[in-house]
């Protein structure tokens, strides 16, 4: 492990450890706030009962970010090729991220219904805005250079698209979907808060009203763990793509 | 041949060039000489129809055209190598755009690689090789453009100054081995003397050809040719008094 690998262990050992100490020193009840080893032991005990859900919002986070990706990406190559697609479009896109998304959380559940499909729309939204913005932005970055170059060779657009643009704006694109990809988990979760009958989101609500708290812990846990899982997986194919040093 | 007559191109109300006239003989090689920010790279991208003319007539081999643009091969002092292919690749960009036969154009730029130098190093990275080796590919991939006409903008000025020099006697190679034509914008003066049939000296704002120099010596050249360094002589001398005439 490396130097700030180790130091950011240590930091976590350290806060979880005043954490530990701090609940046993004034023996705050479970139900307030469980002590991190309790949390753990809740997180891998209950297992059985945790997996179903975690299975169902997983795909609702993963199939937001599939739509996410299917819209994106042509919306944003669409916008780099007629930059008059962009100057109409961009107030909207703007304007979609003004909206505060979680305040449509209960409409969604209206019109889409209890069931996943909700949940994914809310996840898509959220995803969907900083891959469009960060790969209109990757491709609009190349060099003039290189396109009078590809314009001298009489490239077409799709061609000096797969050559030049889409590579150049790679690294950018990375960038998006790993914010993408650990906020998708947000919009998951308030989805399944407003209306749910499985899920990890609702498997909360359901054992906080219930006063489960070390459940609700092991919950926000699993949680975490997907979303870094999610972005660790962008981080290496990334890795496995870019393998140039630009 | 490459006649331009009467280009003009306007920045703002201010004429970059006007009335500007070029006569490029087919297999000559043409320097247009001039110090940095005097419009040089504006002229080639007007030639090139990257920004378009405010007046004046263009003919290559007797035919009149709005630009040269799918005409003449480019070469930058930027190599603009993508970093993402290999040097194999990167030369056979300009097939690979066109749609032509692969396997031919492959064969062709293998033996390119070999004439300059890069033979073994098909399959590098752009960023695992020199600058010098770089520009070199970017030379064979300027040569896998196919087009009889070359414009070199200041090709070779980003590399230091003893690449450099091993790198004038490729560029010759251009007009003697591969019969281009050329046209070349550069801001050194040696490289010009060494390489040019003729050389015209820029003035800056609005640029113009106030001197040329046609040094009638055979290629390839030594430096230290007396009648090149009375030319040299002759030419900063030019450029001293600010190139205004």
């Amino acid at each position: 492990m490396n130097r700030s690998g180790l130091s950011a262990a240590a930091l976590i050992s350290l806060l979880l450890g005043a954490w530990e100490g701090a609940v046993r020193l004034w023996q705050i009840p479970v139900f307030i706030l469980p002590p991190p080893s309790r949390i753990l032991e809740t997180a891998v005990l209950q297992a059985t009962v945790l997996l179903p859900h975690a299975a169902v919002t997983g795909a609702e986070i993963c199939l937001g970010i599939f739509l996410a990706l299917a819209t994106a990406v042509p919306l944003a190559v669409a916008m780099f090729a007629k930059p008059v697609l962009e100057k109409a479009l961009s107030p909207f896109l703007v304007a979609s991220q003004a909206i505060p998304v979680f305040a449509l959380a209960p409409l969604l559940v209206i019109w889409l219904g209890y069931g996943i499909a909700s949940k994914v729309f809310m996840a898509w939204i959220i995803i969907f805005f900083p891959i469009t913005v960060s790969l209109l932005q990757g491709l609009k970055s190349c060099d003039a250079e290189y396109r009078i170059l590809f314009s001298l060779m009489g490239a077409p657009f799709f061609k000096t698209l797969a050559l030049l643009y889409w590579p150049w704006a790679l690294p950018q694109f990375f960038a998006g979907l790993r914010v993408g990809v650990s906020v998708a988990t947000i919009g998951a979760v308030i989805g399944e808060w407003v209306g749910a009958q499985q899920g990890l989101g609702f498997l909360m609500i359901q054992s906080n009203a219930r006063l489960q708290t070390p459940l609700v812990f092991a919950a926000i846990l699993w949680l975490t763990a997907m979303g870094l899982f999610l972005w660790a997986l962008v981080g290496i194919l990334e890795k496995k793509i870019i393998t140039w040093k630009s | 041949m490459l006649q331009v007559t009467d280009l003009a191109k306007y920045y703002n109300g201010h004429p970059v060039f006007s009335g500007f006239d070029l006569h490029l003989p087919t297999g000559r090689f043409q320097v247009l000489l001039g110090p940095s920010g005097c419009g040089k790279t504006t002229l080639f991208n007007t030639l090139t129809g990257v920004i378009p003319k405010d007046a004046g007539t263009i003919t290559w081999q007797g035919q009149a055209v709005t630009h040269l643009g799918n005409l003449c091969a480019y070469m930058h002092q930027k190599d603009l190598l993508l970093p993402w292919f290999s040097l194999m690749d990167n030369a056979l960009l300009p097939a690979r755009t066109r749609g032509s036969d692969m396997a031919g154009a492959r064969d062709r730029a293998g033996q390119l690689f070999v004439r300059l130098g890069l033979g073994g190093f098909e399959s590098h990275r752009p960023d695992q090789v020199s600058g010098g080796m770089r520009q070199r590919c970017a030379l064979v991939r300027t040569l896998m453009f196919d087009r009889d006409l070359i414009l070199l903008d200041e090709p070779l000025s980003a590399l230091d100054a003893i690449t450099r020099q091993r790198h004038q006697h490729l560029l010759l190679l251009l007009q003697t081995e591969f019969a281009k034509t050329i046209l070349m914008i550069t801001h050194d003066v040696d490289e010009a003397l060494l390489l040019a049939d003729d050389i015209f000296l820029l003035t800056p704002m609005p640029m113009g050809v106030f001197c040329r120099f046609s040094p009638a010596l055979p290629k390839p050249r030594a430096f230290d040719a007396p009648e090149l360094l009375r030319t040299k002589a002759r030419i900063l001398h030019h450029l001293e008094k600010g190139g205004v005439s």
